[in-house]
C-alpha cells in the first residue's frame, strides 16, 4: 500500500487516459504533441489544396475547375499553412522544448496552454467549412480573396469571407495565449545561474516572436473586424463612397503582415545555430552577435510594412523610406547567416539529416533573402509586384526558410521525443527529394514572374506553358514525398533503436541531460547552470 | 496507363518545345519605355550582384562541408571572438560591403528610378484616364486630337478556346476587342481608378503597374518608344474574371493616331446620335453586348450562377415592368439595375451608351427564354431620357 503511493506520489497525479487524457492535459509535452501533430495534418490538407492547383495550372485552359474555386483554394491554402501549420509547429516545439532547455518542469500556464491549443481545431475547421456548406447548396464557398482579405473584393465575397474572419480572430487568440505564456515561461521558469545572455538561442527567437505577435496580432483583429462591420453594419472604413480608404485595410493587414513573416522564422533561426552547433561539434559562432540581430530584425519588422503595396500609390518620400527601411534588414540577416556559416567553418562535421535540412536551410533560404533585397527596389518591385517572382520569392523564405527549418527541428528533436531513432536512410532520401523538387517547382515560377505571368490566375497566355508545367511536376514530386516524413515520424513514435540520453555526440544544453524520451514532469529538480 | 502514355507524351513536347524555342525568355521582357528600361538595368544590376554574393558564400560553404568533416578526421577549432585591430577590421569589411551594396550602388539609382516613375506631369502632352471593373477596363481621352473618345476594351479569347474546345490562338488570354491606341514617343499622362474592386493596370514591356482604386485617382505614365502591339494583365486579385481582363496597347505613330482618333470620334459621334430601332435591330446588338459584357456572370444561356449572379431567365426583374404612370422608370426595374447597378451587379451607365444599354434590355426581356408581357421593347431616346 505504502510503496505503491511512494510511487505515485513521483508522478504527483493520475492521468485520464484515451481521448481525456488529450482533452484535458496541462503538460507541456502532450500540449506540444498535439500541437505538432496537428500542425502535421494540416500540411497535408493545405498541400493537397495547391497540388489542386497546380494540376489546374498543369497547361492553359480549364480543366478541372471553375475560376471562383482556384480563388478559394489558393487564399485557404495561404492561411492553412501559415495559421494552421507553420506557427503551430513552431508553438510546437516551444512547448516540447523551453522547458527542457530552461531547466523547468513544465510551461508557466499550463491550463491556459491547453485552451491555446485546444481553439485551433475548430478555427481550422471553420476556415474550411464553407467548402463543405457548398456542397449543400449553403453559401458559395471558402475565401476568395487571397488570404490578404483586401477589400473591396472581400466586401464583395460571400460567406465565406465571414467564416474565414472569424478563424482568423481565433487563430490569433490562440497565438496571443501561446506567447503569453513563452514569455512568463522564459522570464520566471529560467534555471537558477541561466541569465538571459546564456539562454538558448531557441527561446531567444520565440521570445521576440512572442513579443511581435502579441503586438501585431490585435491589429489585424482590428482589421478584419472593421472589414466586417463594413460587410454587414453599414460602415464605411474601406468605402470611399462614405469616406473610408481600401489602401487603409492593406497598411493595417501589412501591419501584421510583415511582422508575421518574421514569427513564422525567428523560431526556426533560433534553433538552427544549435542544430549546426551540434553537427559541427563545436559551440555556435557570435552568440550576442545573433541575440543582438534578433532583436534588431525583430524591431525592423514592424517598420516596414508599406512595402507590401509600392504599387497603390504612395508619396516618394513614403516610398523612399520604406525602401531604404527594407533595405536596412538585410545588415542583421547578413550577420547573421555570417554567424552560421562560421558555426558551420572549421567544425568536424557530420551529416545526419538533422544537419542536412540546416545547410539546404541555409542556401535556400539564402536565395529568399537575395531575391527579397531585390524586391525592395520600389522601380523593380513595380514589375515583381503580384508576379510570379513574388511567389516564387516568398516561398523560399516560407518554405525553405520555414517548412525546411521546421523539417531540421523534427528530425533533431524526434529521438528525444520519442525515445527512438529514426530511419537515417529515409530521412536523408526525405531531404533530397524535398530540395530538389523544391526547386524544380519554384525556379520556373522565377522565370514566368519576370516574362509577366500574374499571381492567382487561373489559367494563363501560351508562353507560360512550359515552365507551368515543370513547376506543376515538381510539387507533386515535392508533395508526395512528404509522405516519408509521415512515414518516418509514424515508424519512429511506434519504435526502433533505442535513442540515447545526449542522441547526438556533439548536442549542447539541458535538454540533452535528461533520459529521451524526458520524464512527465521534466525536471522536477532544478538544474543549477554554471 | 492511359495516363502514363499521356504524361510521357506532355513531357516529351516539354523538352521539345524547351529545345525548339532557344530564345525563350528568362528576364523581363524588352523594354520599350524609359521606365521599363531603368527597371531591366536595376533588375540585372541586382540579379548580378545577388548572384555573386550567392556564389561566393556558396563556395564558401562547400568548400567547408568537404573540408571540415569529422569522418575524415578533421578536429573542430575553437573559435574565438575578433580581438586584434586587423581581424575587427576583417569582420567589419562584409558589413561595409553591404551597406554599400545597399544605399550607394542600389540605394541611389533607386532614388532616381522612383522621382522619375512618380513624376507624372512634366513634359506629358497627353492624359488618358484608365477605369478598372470587373472584368474589362475602360479607357478615356482627356485632352488632345483624341479627346472625349472613350470605349470599353474586353476579352476577345472566345469561350471555347477557354475550355478547351478549340485550339488556342497565338494570343490567347492577352487579346481584346477594342485595344488602347496610343501614339509613339509622347508622355502620356495615365489617371488610373476602378469602379468596384482593386484592379492594376500592367503592360510589363512598359514597366509601370498602378494598383487603380474604388473612389480615388493613382497616377502614372507611359512613354512608349517603339511602335508595335503590347499585352499584359490586370494584376490584382479582382474576383473570377481576374484571369480574364488583359490589357492591350497598340502604339502607332503620330500621323496613324491623329487619323485614327479622327475616325474614332465620327463613330462616337455617329452611335450617340440616339435613334428609334426595330426590334430585330435591338436584338441584334444586344446579344452582343449581353455576351460581351452580361454573360461572364449571368452566362449566356441566361442561368446565371445562383446564388452569387442570378438567372435572368425567368427573373422577375427581366420580365416586370419597367415604366410607371408618370413614364419614368421605376426603382428596381430592369433599367434601373442596369443602369445603377446594385451589390455585385456593376452600375453600367457610364460604360455602355444609350443604345447599348436599350439594345441588352431589350434583348434580355425577349430572348433568354424570356417573353416580356409589359414594357418589352426599351428605346435608345427612353434611356437617353432616364439618364436625366
Amino acid at each position: 500500500m505504502s510503496t505503491t503511493s511512494v510511487a505515485h506520489h513521483d508522478e504527483h497525479e493520475e492521468h485520464p487516459t484515451g481521448i481525456m487524457r488529450w482533452l484535458t492535459t496541462t503538460n507541456h509535452k502532450d500540449i506540444g504533441t498535439m500541437y505538432l501533430t496537428f500542425s502535421l495534418v494540416m500540411f497535408l490538407v493545405g498541400g493537397c489544396m495547391i497540388l489542386g492547383i497546380r494540376a489546374e495550372l498543369f497547361k492553359p485552359g480549364l480543366q478541372l475547375m471553375n475560376p471562383e474555386f482556384f480563388n478559394q483554394l489558393i487564399g485557404v491554402h495561404a492561411l492553412i499553412m501559415i495559421f494552421a501549420a507553420l506557427m503551430p509547429a513552431a508553438t510546437g516545439f516551444a512547448n516540447w522544448m523551453l522547458p527542457l532547455q530552461l531547466g523547468a518542469p513544465d510551461m508557466a500556464l499550463p491550463r491556459l496552454n491547453n485552451w491555446g491549443f485546444w481553439i485551433l481545431p475548430p478555427s481550422a475547421i471553420l476556415l474550411t467549412l464553407p467548402f463543405t456548406l457548398a456542397l449543400f447548396g449553403i453559401g458559395d464557398g471558402a475565401l476568395a480573396t487571397g488570404w490578404t482579405f483586401y477589400p473591396p473584393l472581400s466586401v464583395q465575397g460571400g460567406i465565406g469571407v465571414d467564416f474565414a474572419i472569424f478563424a482568423v480572430h481565433l487563430l490569433g487568440i490562440s497565438s496571443v495565449l501561446g506567447s503569453i505564456n513563452i514569455i512568463v515561461t522564459i522570464f520566471n521558469m529560467r534555471a537558477p545561474g541561466m541569465t538571459l545572455m546564456k539562454m538558448p538561442l531557441f527561446a531567444w527567437g520565440w521570445l521576440i516572436t512572442a513579443f511581435l505577435l502579441i503586438a501585431t496580432i490585435p491589429v489585424l483583429a482590428g482589421a478584419v473586424t472593421m472589414l466586417l462591420t463594413d460587410r454587414h453594419f453599414g460602415t464605411h472604413f474601406f468605402d470611399a463612397a462614405g469616406g473610408g480608404d481600401p489602401i487603409m485595410f492593406q497598411h493595417l493587414f501589412w501591419f501584421f503582415g510583415h511582422p508575421e513573416v518574421y514569427i513564422l522564422l525567428l523560431p526556426v533561426w533560433g534553433f538552427i545555430p544549435q542544430i549546426l552547433q551540434t553537427f559541427s561539434r563545436k559551440p555556435m559562432y557570435g552568440y550576442k552577435a545573433q541575440v543582438y540581430s534578433l532583436w534588431s530584425i525583430g524591431a525592423l519588422s514592424v517598420v516596414v510594412w508599406a512595402h507590401h503595396f509600392f504599387t497603390a500609390g504612395m508619396p516618394v518620400p513614403a516610398l523612399l523610406y520604406f525602401m531604404y527601411s527594407t533595405m536596412a534588414i538585410s545588415l542583421p540577416l547578413a550577420v547573421l547567416f555570417y554567424c552560421w556559416i562560421r558555426t558551420m567553418w572549421k567544425g568536424a562535421m557530420t551529416f545526419e539529416t538533422p544537419m542536412l535540412f540546416s545547410v539546404g536551410w541555409i542556401i535556400l533560404f539564402g536565395v529568399g533573402g537575395l531575391t527579397g533585397l531585390v524586391l525592395a527596389d520600389v522601380a523593380a518591385d513595380a514589375q515583381y509586384h503580384n508576379s510570379y517572382f513574388v511567389v516564387a520569392h516568398f516561398h523560399y523564405t516560407l518554405f525553405a526558410g520555414g517548412i525546411m527549418g521546421i523539417m531540421a527541428g523534427v528530425y533533431y528533436w524526434l529521438p528525444k521525443m520519442t525515445g527512438h531513432m529514426y530511419n537515417e536512410k529515409l530521412g536523408k532520401l526525405h531531404f533530397w527529394l524535398t530540395a530538389i523538387s523544391f526547386n524544380v517547382t519554384f525556379i520556373p515560377q522565377f522565370f514566368v514572374g519576370l516574362a509577366g505571368m500574374p499571381r492567382r490566375i487561373p489559367d494563363y497566355a501560351l508562353q507560360f506553358a512550359e515552365f507551368n508545367m515543370i513547376s506543376t511536376i515538381g510539387a507533386f514530386v515535392l508533395g508526395l514525398s512528404q509522405l516519408l516524413l509521415v512515414y518516418n515520424i509514424i515508424s519512429c513514435a511506434r519504435g526502433g533503436q533505442k535513442a540515447t540520453d545526449k542522441v547526438w555526440e556533439g548536442a549542447i544544453g539541458l535538454e540533452w541531460t535528461l533520459p529521451s524520451p524526458p520524464p512527465y514532469h521534466s525536471f522536477t529538480e532544478q538544474p543549477v547552470v554554471k | 496507363m492511359q495516363g502514363m502514355k499521356k504524361l510521357g507524351a506532355s513531357a516529351f513536347a516539354l523538352f521539345y518545345s524547351l529545345s525548339a524555342r532557344a530564345d525563350y525568355t528568362f528576364n523581363f521582357p524588352d523594354p520599350v519605355t524609359p521606365m521599363a528600361l531603368d527597371t531591366l538595368h536595376v533588375h540585372n544590376k541586382f540579379m548580378l550582384i545577388t548572384a555573386v554574393i550567392f556564389v561566393v558564400v556558396l563556395a564558401i560553404m562547400i568548400y567547408s562541408i568537404v573540408k571540415h568533416r569529422h569522418d575524415k578526421g578533421y578536429k573542430a577549432v575553437v573559435d574565438k571572438p575578433p580581438s586584434t585591430t586587423m581581424e575587427i577590421f576583417w569582420t567589419l569589411i562584409p558589413f561595409a560591403i553591404l551597406l554599400l551594396i545597399d544605399f550607394v550602388i542600389m540605394g541611389i539609382p533607386a532614388y532616381h528610378s522612383v522621382v522619375m516613375m512618380e513624376d507624372t506631369r512634366d513634359q506629358s502632352t497627353m492624359v488618358i484616364k484608365i477605369t478598372g471593373s470587373q472584368w474589362r477596363w475602360q479607357y478615356e481621352y482627356l485632352d488632345g486630337d483624341a479627346q472625349g473618345i472613350k470605349f470599353v476594351s474586353n476579352l476577345a479569347t472566345t469561350n471555347d478556346q477557354l475550355n478547351n474546345k478549340e485550339e488556342k490562338g497565338e494570343h490567347y488570354l492577352l487579346e481584346v476587342d477594342n485595344p488602347l491606341v496610343l501614339p509613339v514617343g509622347e508622355k502620356v499622362r495615365i489617371l488610373m481608378t476602378a469602379s468596384d474592386v482593386l484592379h492594376n493596370w500592367w503592360v510589363p514591356q512598359f514597366g509601370s503597374s498602378r494598383v487603380a482604386v474604388p473612389g480615388f485617382i493613382r497616377e502614372t505614365w507611359v512613354q512608349v518608344e517603339k511602335a508595335g502591339v503590347y499585352r499584359g494583365q490586370c494584376k490584382e486579385l479582382c474576383g473570377k474574371g481576374h484571369g480574364y481582363m488583359p490589357v492591350v496597347v497598340n502604339a502607332v505613330s503620330k500621323e496613324e493616331f491623329a487619323a485614327w482618333a479622327g475616325k474614332k470620334q465620327a463613330e462616337q459621334k455617329a452611335a450617340g446620335d440616339v435613334k428609334e430601332l426595330t426590334k430585330e435591330e435591338l436584338l441584334a446588338q444586344g446579344k452582343t453586348v449581353y455576351e460581351k459584357n452580361c454573360a461572364v456572370c449571368h452566362q449566356v444561356s441566361g442561368a446565371g450562377l445562383p446564388p452569387a449572379f442570378p438567372a435572368l431567365t425567368g427573373s422577375k426583374i427581366a420580365t416586370g415592368p419597367i415604366f410607371g404612370a408618370d413614364g419614368k422608370y421605376q426603382k428596381d426595374s430592369h433599367l434601373d439595375r442596369v443602369l445603377n447597378g446594385k451589390g455585385v451587379m456593376p452600375a453600367w451607365k457610364a460604360t455602355l451608351n444609350d443604345t447599348e444599354i436599350a439594345a441588352v434590355i431589350t434583348y434580355e426581356r425577349n430572348a433568354l427564354g424570356n417573353t416580356a408581357s409589359v414594357d418589352a421593347l426599351v428605346q435608345p431616346p427612353q434611356v437617353k431620357a432616364a439618364r436625366e
